[in-house]
């Protein structure tokens, strides 16, 4: 099947990458920068939220219950005021994302059993929100718990009362809860369905835009051979990455790679076919590589979104989940982070796999058909 | 019968609406240069895009070297070398790298391409400069190196798209005399065509043909015959003398001062059909055998406008006169 036509293409394709600077920047830098910015700047672990209080009692129970807060790393306790115009102006301006409002009579209440705090969250951001929102009340309950244990004992009884119902956790495979864990392997998704689909889509359709496809169409080769010669050097190249990636997440960000190499190669070629498919599909309807890029983003930016990266497809709309089955980056991503992170093997992600097969083969033979060596 | 290299026939295509290409017979022999000539539209780029196969026709049927481009378009372009109207070389590839490149492509193997490649560049003339980046020539080198690539794998048929649009007239020169010197030698198979002595080999009938396709009209002229088109139809095919002939007695040309006043003299006259400059005279075309009532009508009328004629006289139609003729005529 490999013939000395194909051959030449490859060669010619890897001379041209090599000549052309901006290519070669996309093809090794951007991966990294892409890493580098997803591994630190993405990470959705929410901790030092500045929180303002507002004392009213100024008590030891009141300072105990700030203490508890400060133990847990979620909230630096930045501000102390003294009035609402303080903390909200403090809130309106972003310096703070949270106040704590403790009342003049909490001591009081706190004996009879009833105390209340208020807290104010800034909800413009809503991951953070979120995260301030659900750690103030596990600090609450957990304090809760705590005063009613010492009561307890005050009152001289000698059980402790346990909380009706405890939960224990145990995370596997991330105990920390690392978001480096979970985002690389996206990244390393991400990056294949990118950098590869636009190349081949703007390197095809350049032989259009310079007028060289047309001495390309009057020679004898056939279009798969075409097809062939122009792909496989991006395979090769998203190869080059995927390794790339890989090592600098093990390295670096410490990323477990788990599962076993040949696998890995494996599923990287499955979902590499998918996305020069892509790619290919783009080039068939675009004249220039402007076009081509645009066309590629139009398909890709959804993807990404709908794939699981960024949002987990359990909370899409029903709608959305469906289409998310469209989308072969969805099963890379399961594949990837379980191959990496839990080392499973081929049985844990065989319908993925089964999955990206049948996506490569329908937008390649889709795209391959579109594909004419002609000028019209 | 098949003595053609090049037979197409009722050959259309339509983009949308607009027919560029409207119905083109086209027979070319072995060791021919058929000029396509016609002013820019007329649809001689989309015919030659038809006759590569670049292009699908709406209607019609071409056959080059006997292979139907309906079934058989890659055993077909084995044969051809095509030089597209814009530079389609790789401009950051070096001109052997793009030679090679191409050589390999249409199926020579790595002994053979090397050898090739530098007879043909130095047969352009381009051997010092194999090395340089295609990008870095001058626009008569580009379509040298064109030329060559096309050369590389010695087809029997040379369809050449306005090769020497835009390029000097030196170079224009040179270009011609290669094309010239490939169509005298005889052809391919296996001895070089490029060698001193490429003998005709058996069976071979005769040499390379040319398409080439031209808005010059002395370049016209250097064909072996010259296919006039106009609105995707080719409306007058002939050798040069032929057409030429179709205006004898036609073309006055006529030289004086001012030339307005002569111009305009020559427009006024009912028998002229046209008025043409070249240069510093104007060539008068006339209805058939009026050529003698006309110079003494015109030469009393100029001189009694008071201006002078230095020459009024007959003269054997150049192909412009042809070209112009042919432009202005009406076609069903």
């Amino acid at each position: 099947m490999f013939n000395s036509r194909i051959f030449s293409i490859i060669r010619k394709e890897f001379l041209q990458i090599f000549r052309d600077p901006r290519t070669l920047a996309m093809i090794i830098i951007m991966p990294i920068m892409q890493l580098f910015l997803l591994g630190y700047a993405a990470t959705t672990d929410v901790k030092n939220i500045s929180m303002t209080v507002w004392d009213q009692s100024q008590t030891a129970q009141s300072r105990a219950l700030l203490d508890a807060f400060r133990a847990a790393d979620y909230f630096t306790l930045d501000y102390s005021v003294g009035s609402q115009e303080e903390y909200q102006k403090l809130i309106e301006s972003g310096d703070t994302r949270v106040a704590l409002v403790i009342p003049p009579d909490y001591d009081r209440r706190m004996i009879e059993g009833d105390a209340q705090v208020l807290m104010v969250l800034d909800g413009s951001d809503a991951t953070v929100g979120a995260t301030a929102l659900s750690t103030a009340r596990l600090v609450g309950q957990a304090y809760s718990t705590k005063i009613l244990g010492e009561q307890a004992l005050l009152s001289g009884r000698s059980k402790v009362p346990a909380a009706p119902v405890e939960v224990r956790t145990q995370v596997w495979y991330n105990p920390d809860l690392n978001s480096a864990f979970f985002n690389i392997p996206g990244v390393i998704g991400m990056i294949l369905s990118f950098i590869t689909s636009i190349l081949t889509a703007t390197t095809i359709v350049r032989e259009r835009e310079r007028g060289t496809i047309e001495q390309l169409i009057v020679t004898p080769i056939r279009s798969w051979e075409l097809i062939a010669g122009k792909l496989l050097p991006y395979v090769i190249l998203g190869f080059i990455e995927t390794a790339e990636i890989l090592l600098i997440g093990h390295w670096w960000f410490g990323v477990p790679i788990r599962g076993s190499g040949g696998l890995i190669v494996l599923t990287s070629g499955l979902f590499l076919m998918s996305s020069l498919g892509i790619g290919l599909f783009a080039s068939t309807m675009a004249n220039t590589q402007q076009e081509a890029m645009m066309t590629v983003m139009m398909f890709n930016l959804p993807m990404i979104f709908l794939s699981g990266f960024f949002f987990p497809i359990a909370a899409m709309p029903k709608f959305l989940q469906i289409v998310s089955y469209a989308i072969p980056l969805r099963y890379y991503l399961i594949i990837i982070r379980s191959l990496l992170i839990k080392g499973v093997g081929i049985v844990a992600i065989q319908s993925e796999v089964i999955a990206l097969v049948v996506f490569g083969v329908v937008i390649m033979g889709a795209a391959s058909l579109r594909f004419r060596k002609r000028l019209d | 019968m098949t003595n053609y290299l090049v037979q197409a026939s009722n050959l259309h295509k339509n983009f949308g609406s607009v027919h560029a290409v409207n119905g083109v017979d086209l027979n070319v022999k072995s060791g021919e240069i058929y000029g396509l000539v016609g002013s820019d539209g007329a649809g001689k780029t989309t015919t030659m895009r038809l006759l590569v196969g670049a292009l699908l026709p709406t209607q019609g049927e071409v056959s080059i070297c006997g292979y139907d481009l309906q079934t058989h378009v890659e055993l077909a372009r084995s044969t051809i070398g095509y030089l597209s109207q814009r530079f389609s070389m790789y401009e950051d590839l070096t001109v052997l790298e793009n030679i090679r490149f191409f050589a390999e492509i249409r199926g020579l193997s790595s002994s053979e391409w090397l050898p090739r490649s530098m007879e043909i560049l130095e047969f352009v003339g381009l051997s010092n400069f194999k090395d340089r980046r295609a990008g870095q020539l001058s626009g008569g080198m580009k379509q040298k190196l064109g030329l060559a690539s096309a050369l590389v794998t010695r087809p029997r048929l040379l369809l050449l798209d306005e090769p020497t649009t835009g390029v000097d007239p030196v170079t224009r020169q040179d270009f011609w005399q290669l094309v010239i010197k490939l169509v005298s030698q005889s052809i391919p198979d296996s001895p070089p065509i490029f060698g001193e002595n490429g003998g005709m080999p058996e069976g071979q009938g005769g040499g390379v043909s040319v398409i080439i396709s031209t808005p010059y009209m002395d370049e016209a002229s250097r064909c072996h015959r010259v296919g006039f088109m106009k609105a995707g139809k080719i409306i007058a095919e002939d050798t040069p003398s032929n057409l030429r002939a179709r205006l004898n007695g036609r073309v006055l040309e006529l030289r004086g001062n001012p030339i307005n006043t002569l111009r305009h003299a020559a427009h006024q006259d009912q028998d002229v059909e046209d008025v043409a400059a070249f240069g510093d005279k104007l060539h008068v075309r006339i209805r058939e055998g009026k050529s003698d009532l006309v110079i003494k009508r015109l030469s009393d009328q100029i001189k009694s406008v008071g201006a002078t004629i230095t020459e009024l006289r007959v003269i054997p139609p150049a192909l412009e006169d042809v070209f112009i003729a042919l432009s202005e005529s009406n076609h069903d």
